[in-house]
């Protein structure tokens, strides 16, 4: 089965395929073969998962050639697939929640009129996501990053009818190039300094180079793992994203696509091991980012918003421990199934409400919906005491690693990222309560002619088993470090370190303030009554309202000098290049006189263009030469 | 005074003057078959026949070659297995060429106008249009133009250069001048292409003419050793060396050289662009890698300066200025700009490398080009009563094609993601040969713009891509455009996303194929 991996991706490929070229006739079944396409990579990954199971741990990588891609010359490269514990987890993880959320979607897109090709991109995002987690090569690793990207503008702009949808769609574009421009430059010096781009030729020749190339590496890898997870200066889009379909949200922007980053990194642990300072700037970014992400969550009012700050906020947690090195790669991974499976939930949860209340995602108009959808508020809460970190539930058996992890070294260090950490655990508490009460809890605050309802058995099932992975997956991995033991032939053998507090210390105050924050919360949206319209707010509270400002920031330093540039161009094009052109056009069928003087007086200025450069051209040469 | 005939290798040269033989042959024709229906089909068939036995014979030769290659015309040539890749690849762009040339819309009318030196809208065009008139001399000018262009890629003597170049270059004028409609913006592309062109023919003849005092040679292998004799540089032999490659950038279409770019391709007939965007951008590619890699290989550093500020130019104003464009011809005409940045790209310290990527990054650029204007003859205006009149070269007019046609729609898409260097695509292959040439010279500063501004071009590509597929047909337009039908378009756009698909999914037999021809006669290090 272990040979039979390619299936992975070949199945959702081809049916992904099926369903853009058969057009209308496969409306009536073409969901139910992107589901079963989605199936089938699970049931494939599943087998080859029991397979891996059975042999020795030092065994259990294991190399798939595919075909001779890129052979001859200095650059000789085989497209092939990596299966090891760490793909092999993802495979898990992605063909799991992605067909609970393709069968969900059955029925959430029931209405939609483009339902198939709804589809077809969902099976295009899951073959392109497995080929990035199995890829044995940086350069097959892009074309799965490229692919994944494709999918997620192509299901933001879903519904690209509303003009601000499609603004998202291109947002996300955007933000994306400038990460991809990092992983290609990545390969670029990988090709230079290591002489190859496949992970094995790679990770031999790291430990050779000088900590001056890894670092550039590292860091231009950390870019690329910035633009796709989401993570600061690079996070802009992800709020932008929630435009697209719910599932959409819960599957590319929660639970697989945006962790890539993470898998990158971790995947890289090599280059990074002889790149410190690479190493710090990732846990920095992860430990900023996940203040960051909670204090925008702290303040949105939109119920996918809100579960997209958390998301960036969680992801931050996994780059701070993927950035700690050794004792971190396995918790950064850990939290990373645990959030896929909680998230998942809980989008699908925020779904079924948006279902229920025609499409309402203002959480100041929810409220009280605890009774009007209880299976919806179970599975939700489920996943808000997991992502609280409440114990037993699964979040608190990665979070509380991390935040332990963090602690670890020496200086500064260990107080500042763990401080960060344990800081986010607080606010977390705050910001996923009160998104909570006011969904579920207080008074109904409905606008008229909102009649909540349960949604069907179609949704709430892939929410069930979603919950009670959030409430029971971490413990059942985290008991005898399962986990940790199956990852440890990719990600090594940590050495134990003592954290600079007592680990019974770290994890009371994490779970005091987590009490604090979620008390706070009940009291201000559980207990009291919460205004309909947002309220007049401090500085600090409308700052955060606006993503911190992200977007002016960008438009600032990006946009306005780019515009400016472009126009500038733009504007020498038209005077000087296109104005004889577009007389021409106009003028063209009044007589052939006005035609002949502009182009007597174009060709002079091109001429002159051209003797102009000539000069500049020799001077500069001769002068450099002489 | 006694003149000895000189002995020249007839055999090498076969490809070559199967080519231009057959438009001799061609020219003939057109006195002797009187109806212009069936000299179409036989100027067809001539150059398709002429074209494929030329990229046969090469191919043939290119297996059969043993050592390095062959010295003919007492050095004024050479034919080793780099020319003949190129040649095979100018062949084959002439034989696509072709069949765009005989393409006819549904209403059986060519690209070309009926009558070339009738003054446009007068009475006798409306005469000649009537009478079926047609100007199948296309196919012989075609033909001289592929002869030149393969020329010019084995030309190892600065004189024969400019003679190859002219022979190319003249056909070519006369070809841009012939478009059917927008009679008077063809005429202007022809005009200043020619004026400019000649301009630029000059500056190469200027520098030849320095090359020649300072080295007392016109030879590669002659002005190589007088490069290296000199001690120090000489400002002679600097400023014949940057005129010869101005000269060559000129064709290549590279910033600040590009100025006729917009317009003939724009007033252009479709056909003629797409055969002269691809096929003189790779002649004249493979020609500045000969005189550069031969002719000029001491006056690397110096040169340096030249190629990184020319290629970084291309790249950022071919982009930024392709950003803005609303007219599709334009818009290609400034990414051809652009390209031409990422082609010197791999000029970067004159690696061994560029001598393999470039051939592939020419074939990848060259079968999407085809390609690409290929799908552009297809998409027409109509008018309200019916009648289909030209192409529909507005953007906003691709609006929703992909509803009107999602194959053909599907095909510009795959371009378009080719240009811009997509994975899976054979322009990303070919992008990524490219710049792990340079890198290997070091010219890493050089890749990390390149790479900025292949992103940066995604946008306008994608720009097109979103407005094919998700935008509507705008109300009222529904009715605006037809999409024509021509089989022989058609097999052009097939033929080029084959093309596309395979390089860009195993392009390891291509790449096998041009590393093997990656070595020139006279070596760089000789």
């Amino acid at each position: 089965m272990l040979d039979l991996t390619w299936l992975l991706i070949a199945v959702p490929l081809a049916s992904s395929f099926v369903l853009l070229l058969a057009g209308k006739r496969a409306n009536p079944w073409g969901h139910w073969l992107g589901v079963a396409a989605s199936g089938t990579a699970f049931v494939v990954g599943l087998l080859a998962f029991i397979q891996m199971l059975g042999l020795d741990e030092h065994d259990r990588s294991h190399a798939v050639h595919l075909f001779s891609w890129i052979p001859g010359g200095e650059l000789n490269l085989d497209a092939g697939l990596l299966v090891d514990p760490l793909s092999m987890t993802f495979v898990l993880l992605v063909t799991f929640v992605g067909t609970l959320i393709h069968l969900y979607s059955v029925a959430y897109m029931e209405h939609d009129p483009d339902r198939r090709r709804f589809f077809a991109y969902l099976n295009l995002f899951v073959a392109a996501m497995l080929l990035l987690v199995l890829a044995d090569s940086y350069l097959l690793l892009f074309v799965g990053w490229e692919g994944v990207g494709l999918a997620s503008y192509l299901l933001i702009g879903f519904w690209n009818h509303k003009p601000e949808y499609a603004t998202a769609a291109n947002k996300a574009f955007v933000v994306n190039r400038i990460g991809d421009i990092g992983l290609i430059l990545a390969m670029g010096l990988m090709f230079a300094y290591l002489g190859g781009l496949d992970f094995q030729t790679v990770f031999a020749a790291a430990p050779e180079a000088t900590t001056a190339q890894l670092t550039a590496i590292g860091l231009m890898l950390l870019v690329a793992a910035c633009g796709k997870s989401a993570q600061f200066p690079l996070q802009s889009w992800l709020g932008d994203a929630m435009a697209g379909p719910t599932p959409v949200s819960a599957l590319i922007h929660a639970a697989t696509m945006v962790t890539a980053g993470v898998y990158l990194i971790v995947r890289s642990a090599p280059v990074f091991e002889g790149a410190p300072a690479a190493q710090t700037t990732v846990a920095a970014i992860g430990a900023f980012t996940l203040i960051l992400g909670a204090v925008i969550g702290m303040a949105k009012d939109d119920i996918k918003k809100a579960l997209a700050a958390s998301t960036m906020s969680q992801i931050g947690y996994m780059m701070l421990a993927a950035g700690l090195g050794p004792i971190g790669y396995a918790f950064a991974i850990f939290h990373l199934v645990t959030h896929g499976f909680f998230k998942a939930g809980m989008f699908l949860g925020a779904g079924s409400v948006m279902h229920g209340m025609s499409d309402q995602v203002d959480m100041r108009r929810f409220g009280a919906l605890r009774t009007a959808m209880v299976t919806t508020w179970v599975t939700f809460g489920l996943g808000w005491l997991a992502i609280l970190g409440v114990p037993p539930f699964s979040g608190f058996w990665s979070k509380d690693k991390i935040i332990e992890a963090a602690f670890v070294g020496e200086g500064a260090q260990p107080w500042i990222l763990g401080g960060a950490a344990l800081i986010g655990a607080g606010l977390t508490a705050f910001y996923m309560s009160r998104l909570f009460f006011m969904t579920f809890h207080g008074k109904a605050r409905w606008t008229d002619g909102q009649h909540p309802h349960e949604s069907p058995a179609l949704m709430t099932v892939p929410m069930i088993i979603l919950a009670v992975g959030s409430a029971f997956l971490g413990l059942f991995l985290a008991m005898g470090d399962r986990f940790s033991t199956w990852l440890e032939p990719v990600t090594g053998h940590a050495e134990h370190h003592e954290p600079v507090l007592p680990v019974p210390v770290i994890m009371v105050a994490t779970l005091l303030l987590v009490a604090v924050g979620a008390w706070i919360a009940w009291r201000k949206y559980g207990a009291a009554d919460v205004p309909e319209t947002a309220p007049a707010a401090s500085l600090a509270t409308i700052a955060a309202r606006n993503d911190m400002f992200q977007d002016s920031v960008n438009r600032g330093v990006f946009e306005r000098p780019g515009t400016h540039l472009t126009r500038t161009l733009v504007y020498a094009d038209a005077a000087i290049v296109d104005g004889a052109v577009d007389k021409t056009a106009h003028g063209f069928a009044r007589t052939g006189e006005s035609v002949r003087k502009t182009q007597n007086g174009q060709v002079r200025s091109y001429a002159l263009t051209m003797l102009v450069g000539l000069v500049i051209v020799i001077l500069v040469v001769v002068q450099g030469g002489l | 005074m006694s003149f000895t005939t000189p002995e020249i290798a007839w055999a090498p040269l076969a490809p070559v003057i199967i080519v231009l033989g057959a438009a001799a042959v061609a020219i003939l024709l057109e006195s002797f078959l009187r109806s212009p229906e069936t000299r179409r089909k036989v100027q067809l068939g001539v150059s398709l026949v002429a074209l494929i036995a030329a990229a046969g014979t090469a191919i043939a030769q290119w297996a059969a070659l043993e050592g390095a290659g062959t010295v003919v015309l007492d050095g004024m040539l050479t034919v080793d297995r780099q020319s003949l890749a190129w040649q095979v690849l100018i062949a084959v762009f002439g034989t696509l060429g072709a069949l765009l040339f005989a393409a006819r819309t549904r209403a059986g009318e060519e690209a070309f106008t009926p009558l070339g030196s009738v003054a446009p809208g007068s009475t006798e065009e409306t005469l000649a249009r009537r009478k079926g008139l047609q100007v199948t001399e296309v196919f012989p000018l075609a033909l001289f133009a592929v002869g030149g262009m393969m020329l010019f890629t084995s030309v190892t003597d600065l004189i024969f250069l400019f003679v190859a170049l002219e022979v190319f270059s003249l056909p070519l004028y006369i070809l841009v001048a012939l478009a059917r409609r927008r009679r008077f913006l063809s005429h202007e592309g022809a005009l200043k292409y020619f004026l400019l062109g000649a301009f630029s023919s000059a500056i190469l003849l200027f520098g030849a003419a320095f090359l020649y005092g300072a080295t007392g040679s016109t030879s590669y292998a002659g002005i190589a050793a007088g490069v290296a004799s000199v001690t120090g540089v000489d400002a002679l032999v600097l400023a014949g060396a940057v005129m010869v490659v101005v000269g060559l950038l000129f064709k290549i279409g590279a910033v600040p050289f590009h100025s006729w770019t917009p317009d003939a391709y724009q007033g252009a007939p479709t056909p003629v662009t797409a055969f002269m965007a691809a096929a003189t951008k790779a002649a004249a590619t493979a020609a500045l890698l000969r005189v550069a890699y031969e002719a000029f290989h001491g006056l690397e550093w110096e040169l340096s300066w030249l190629f990184w500020a020319v290629a970084i130019a291309s790249m950022v104003l071919g982009t930024v200025v392709a950003l803005v464009q609303t007219e599709l011809k334009r818009m290609l005409a400034y990414s051809s700009v652009a390209h031409a940045g990422f082609i010197l790209v791999a000029f970067a310290g004159f690696p061994d490398g560029a001598l393999s990527a470039l051939p592939f990054y020419l074939a990848s650029y060259g079968v999407a080009t085809l390609g690409a204007f290929a799908v552009i003859t297809q998409v027409r205006e109509k008018a309200e009563d019916g009648t289909v009149l030209g192409e529909a070269t507005r953007l906003g007019q691709w609006a929703g094609l992909g509803k009107r046609s999602p194959w053909l729609a599907g095909a510009m898409a795959l371009f378009l993601l080719s240009f811009a260097g997509i994975p899976l695509t054979a322009g990303f292959v070919g992008k990524f040969v490219a710049f792990a040439a340079a890198i290997s010279e070091g010219g890493w500063p050089l890749v990390l713009i390149a790479v900025i501004a292949s992103a940066a071009a995604a946008f306008f590509y994608v720009r097109l891509i979103v407005l094919m597929f998700l935008t509507d047909v705008p109300d009222g337009q529904e009715d605006a455009i037809e999409i024509d039908h021509s089989p022989l378009a058609r097999v052009v756009v097939i033929v080029a996303v084959a093309a596309v698909l395979l390089l860009g999914i195993v392009p390891g037999p291509v790449l096998a194929a041009f590393e093997n021809a990656g070595v020139l006669l006279l070596g760089a290090a000789g």
